[in-house]
């Protein structure tokens, strides 16, 4: 790895951008959080465990997790189109993937623990942005789970790996160009949810996965002291 | 503002560990996983007697056997009332719980869709709730007000042994039911006893996280009176 490596904003390859975590800020949802990387800001709401509606869609086995992500029009420079888009429902299928493994809900038959994902404003990196506030309010909707998830994209540029990339970074063109790696882990180290965009060797991908267990283990401590902060409010 | 009193009561999240060694037993909200008792949710951790279990702090309302709740009748069936008391499972009441005997042919006479009952719950199983009315203190609400608040915070309000809704009851002169599903009834004899009565509890709920609570409410309603 070059050591000289500089990135756009001159962070250090290791380091993630501003981290802001807060739980507890839409009254109405039974679980809500925000979660930001820099200028990415991610706000989630869970609803639930309530009854499925379509009655038809029930799953008599256990509850059904159903996540909604979506960018609000005015999140990036050019106006997105409210409503569904091929990639709103893609990351909203991805995000009930990297979230389901850690919940418990088989008790909670014919329910659905809805989550809304909104993304207030864009940088690159909303899916990780969405996910990590997705389980700190979910964590806080009181949903038995076995673990928190903590999500960071890890994105070679040219031959460097870099933590937490935004968008500058996403468009590197000089010489391999960007990939982009969004993953998720519980704090102990498991992988929940693993994306590649681009090339990659296998040598330099366990090298990803490695710098992403450090980064992810920062934020859970983030999480972790967001959802402490609000158990003294309630208090 | 965290309380820390008799016993250790600390927040958890998901996945943390509570507490090391083999002595401890994993109760509500947790799991022995090797050597630990981790957490499997969101709340206060508390330890009594080896026992470890999580408390929740927030989220909707867990129905459990033998809670007191308040619902409307959604349904009439043939052999009961389907009633609503905002879960997600539904909540039956079979005709042989209504405290009285009422004949089959009469059951949408003597309660109908809309009418509030104050009940228990006696099983939950796969189907749904079932209720009974058939004990003190349950029965029709036929007169007074409902005030809804966050069920997270019905603790809050009824105090410790009752201590907080007993003050309310006297300081208002009302009659108050509290379902632990956050519906409340007040049943005074006068509306401004009622109002007053809600003023209160709505004041509770906005303070519920001020330590000394009872005190804050005490002097509340000297200020009150005094106006």
């Amino acid at each position: 790895m070059t050591k000289e490596f500089k990135r756009p904003d001159g962070r250090k390859v290791d380091e993630t951008r501003k981290i802001v975590a807060k739980v507890g800020i839409i009254p109405n949802a039974d679980g809500s959080a925000m979660f930001s990387f820099g200028d990415t800001i991610a706000y989630a709401a869970v609803y639930g465990p309530r009854k499925m509606h379509p009655q038809h869609a029930q799953n008599p086995e256990k509850a059904t997790l159903r996540c909604d992500y979506s960018m609000l029009s005015f999140s990036t420079k050019e106006r997105i189109r409210p409503g569904p888009s091929r990639r709103s429902t893609e990351i909203s299928k991805i995000t009930e993937w990297a979230l389901e493994p850690v919940l418990l809900i088989d008790q909670y038959q014919n329910m659905v623990v809805d989550v809304f994902i909104n993304i207030l404003q864009a940088n690159a990196s909303t899916r990780c942005a969405g996910i990590n506030a997705a389980a700190m309010a979910l964590a806080h909707a009181g949903i038995p789970m076995t673990n928190l998830v903590s999500s960071v994209s890890i994105g070679k540029l040219d031959k460097t790996l870099v933590v937490d990339l935004n968008k500058d970074e996403e468009d590197w063109e000089e010489g391999e160009g960007a990939t982009d790696i969004p993953i998720t882990m519980t704090h102990d180290g498991k992988i929940t949810h693993i994306q590649l965009d681009g090339k990659i060797t296998i040598k330099q991908l366990k090298e990803a996965v490695e710098l992403a267990r450090k980064a992810t283990s920062d934020i859970y401590e983030i999480q972790k002291q967001a959802l402490k902060d609000v158990a003294e409010e309630i208090e | 503002m965290t309380e820390h009193e008799e016993h250790s009561r600390k927040v958890v999240i998901p996945g943390e560990v509570i507490a090391e060694g083999n002595d401890y037993l994993p109760g509500e909200g947790t799991e022995k996983q090797g050597e630990g008792i981790v957490a499997l949710r969101f709340g206060l951790a508390e330890e009594s007697n080896k026992l470890v279990k999580v408390i929740p702090l927030s989220g909707v309302y867990q129905p459990r056997r033998g809670n007191v709740v308040i619902g409307v009748v959604e349904n009439v069936t043939m052999n009961g009332w389907v009633v609503n008391m905002d879960t997600a499972q539904g909540g039956f009441l079979p005709l042989s719980e209504y405290p009285r005997y009422v004949n089959k042919d009469e059951v949408g006479e003597v309660m109908g869709i809309g009418d509030m009952i104050v009940a228990k719950i006696f099983s939950i199983n796969q189907r749904g709730i079932d209720l009974t009315m058939r004990l003190k203190g349950l029965g029709q609400i036929d007169r007074g007000m409902i005030v809804k608040i966050n069920p997270n915070k019905v603790p809050r309000v009824i105090g410790k042994e009752g201590s907080m809704i007993s003050m309310i009851k006297d300081e208002t002169k009302c009659r108050i039911t509290v379902g632990q599903n956050g519906l409340i009834w007040i049943d005074g004899d006068k509306i401004e006893d009622e109002i007053f009565a809600k003023r209160a509890i709505n004041f509770i709920t906005e303070k519920s996280f001020v330590s000394g609570l009872t005190e804050e409410i005490k002097k509340w309603f000297e200020g009150v009176k005094e106006k």
